[in-house]
């Protein structure tokens, strides 16, 4: 018992140093306000201020599409990929860019969309000239879908592969097509593996801001922009602490919409 | 003269370079019960999965009705299939799951809830259909399992090894109950098993499969009492079995003596096999036996004993006896002529029919 208390002991220790005490250090600082003294103001600022209202319904908004544009991409791509052969080889490829640094990819994509990259040689080369493809909203929510594709793939590609093959043989079995066998039973019995991806790639999304800028030009100001203006620019501490405190309660309801609950009985 | 249903002519399953069912011919008649009986890996369930349409025969022609199936996907064959492992949809209620094929074949609100209820009477779970699939104990999962696959009204209604996750009571219960079930609905049963006392308690007819062939087929008295070789004879029940010489027809010579029989029809003197079941031996004192053994050991079974005797060149008897012996003792074994099973070695099923029938009509 006492040899468990100890091997237990570091993973508390980690959880109160780099979980609770930061959690509880923001909140304490959501608090303070720019004169430092304990105040509201900063709650208040942030629902009466219509430029925080409009980061946060960007933020959600942008966070969405790039979720819908994952998940549309990477439903198909799990799909194929446990009819593969070497399916476990394939998936290990979709999975490596996640070994690679997120700013190297986003340096990457800046070559690639740059106005003598690769992507502008190459609607020149079939006839459609060259464009602005930086610094534009369909950049960002490109790129930012490209990043996120691994966490929707791989929830998705188990849930796939998890289901039982007689399930499917019984619905051809019961007189269903592949298209309705896809639709009564495949796709139901895979929900769970969607909904892990939409929460692994949607709470994320929510608080970009490294992509904003380097991709998306900082046209679109999200929260995660707004926090990290706060923190080091306008020294704002406590405005900061308190977008950030309502990131992690808008993340606490999404897990909670989109977590497993019980199925509803007739 | 029935009409056959189902029939296979020079079927034949590759799997790369593995055979699993080697040039395969049966014609299945309407309305019988019929079991596919071997061990694993005997290519029965590969048999079930053709029939159904989960997978392609390397060649030869699968026929329902008189008609060519071998294109016709699964979805469109009047065929369904009870699976092992029921294979329940585990996001569907009892109700939604029977309902299924009515669903996809765009049935009438009221047509589906009139069906259903009358499949869950049928097996014998009314008022289930609100359960959740979850919420079933393994006999009732069977049931809708069965209810879903006959709700569909098919042709031919396959059951792949149904009863081996359930208990042996349960078990039991359910082997009459599918049996009454046939018997009443007057569809084609195709059933897959292992188990020999299942097949023998419930079919018309009996396949027994080995290495991807059909080894024997026949009801299930003429497989019980004419095993065509070895393994049928050690697969289908318990039995003795003795290498000895026919002599002429009629006497069989093992363990040193000559006995009378009633199997003929084979050279003199040929190297022939003697079955002999464990039940058609009988233990009486040691001057009547034909056979005078010792008792090695004895085990009670509930309704007999299982008795072990050496007899004097050391072959191993199996009797089962209601009767209790000593250990030790020395006992005499008798049996019928009637009890005397002989087999040839290497004999077809096809030989095998044709010097039965050509000795016993003469």
């Amino acid at each position: 018992m006492k040899t468990r208390g100890l091997y237990f002991s570091s993973y508390v220790l980690w959880l109160i140093f780099f979980v609770l005490a930061p959690v509880a250090l923001i909140l304490y600082q959501s608090f303070i306000g720019i004169n430092g003294h304990f105040t509201i103001d900063n709650y208040e600022n942030f629902f009466k201020v219509s430029a925080y209202l409009q980061m946060t319904f960007n933020s959600v908004l942008y966070a969405a599409l790039i979720t819908l544009i994952t998940l549309l991409v990477s439903y198909p791509t799990a799909y194929f990929l446990t009819k593969t052969k070497y399916k476990q080889l394939w998936l290990m490829l979709v999975i490596l860019p996640t070994w690679i640094n997120i700013l190297l990819k986003a340096y990457a994509f800046i070559g690639i969309f740059s106005q003598s990259g690769p992507a502008n040689n190459f609607l020149e080369w079939i006839g459609l000239g060259s464009h602005q493809l930086l610094f534009t909203n369909a950049s960002f929510m490109l790129v930012a879908a490209y990043i996120q594709l691994p966490f929707m793939i791989l929830p998705i590609f188990n849930a796939i592969d998890d289901l039982d093959e007689s399930l499917i043989n019984v619905s051809h079995d019961l007189g269903a097509n592949g298209f309705q066998t896809f639709w009564n039973v495949t796709f139901p019995l895979t929900l769970n593996g969607i909904k892990s991806g939409v929460q692994v790639v949607f709470i994320p999304s929510l608080s970009l801001f490294m992509l904003t800028r380097l991709i998306g030009g900082n046209k679109v100001i999200t929260l995660g922009t707004a926090i990290e203006e706060n923190f080091l620019v306008t020294q704002d501490w406590g405005m900061g602490s308190t977008i950030g405190v309502i990131l992690i309660v808008t993340m606490i309801l999404i897990m909670f919409l989109t977590g497993e609950k019980k199925r509803r009985r007739r | 003269m029935v009409e056959s249903i189902i029939t296979f002519r020079n079927v034949t399953k590759k799997y790369k370079d593995t055979v699993i069912l080697e040039n395969i011919n049966f014609e299945l008649k309407k309305g019988r019960f019929y079991t596919l009986l071997g061990p694993s890996g005997c290519g029965k369930t590969t048999t079930l999965s053709l029939i159904a349409g989960f997978t392609d025969e390397s060649s030869g022609d699968i026929l329902m009705n008189g008609q060519k199936i071998n294109h016709i996907p699964a979805n469109k064959r009047k065929i369904n299939t009870v699976f092992q492992d029921y294979a329940l949809f585990p996001h569907l209620n009892v109700f939604d799951n029977i309902a299924f094929g009515l669903k996809i074949k765009k049935k009438s609100k009221n047509e589906i809830n009139e069906k259903v209820t009358e499949a869950l009477k049928m097996v014998r779970l009314p008022g289930f259909g609100d359960r959740e699939i979850s919420e079933m104990s393994g006999g009732q999962k069977q049931r809708v399992a069965i209810a879903r696959a006959l709700v569909n009204e098919p042709e031919v209604l396959l059951l792949d090894e149904p009863l081996s996750a359930l208990d042996m009571k349960l078990r039991k219960e359910m082997q009459y109950e599918l049996r009454e079930l046939q018997k009443r609905l007057g569809i084609t049963f195709i059933f897959v098993t292992h188990d020999q006392e299942e097949a023998l308690a419930m079919s018309d007819e009996i396949f027994v499969m080995n290495h991807g062939e059909i080894i024997q087929r026949g009801t299930p008295t003429a497989i019980y009492d004419e095993p065509l070789n070895k393994f049928v004879a050690d697969f289908i029940g318990e039995s003795n079995i003795i290498e000895g010489t026919m002599i002429a027809d009629g006497k069989v010579k093992f363990v040193g003596k000559t006995f009378e029989c009633v199997d003929g029809g084979m050279n003199a003197n040929e190297l022939i096999e003697v079955v002999l079941r464990p039940e058609d031996i009988e233990v009486t004192e040691s001057q009547k036996g034909k056979v005078v053994g010792t008792v090695i050991s004895q085990l009670f079974r509930g309704v007999h004993y299982e008795i072990v005797c050496t007899d004097i060149d050391g072959n191993e008897w199996k009797i089962r006896s209601t009767k209790k012996v000593e250990v030790g003792a020395s006992v005499g074994l008798n049996f019928e002529p009637e009890a005397i099973h002989i087999m040839r070695a290497n004999e077809s099923e096809a030989e095998f029919y044709q010097r039965l029938e050509k000795y016993q009509g003469s």
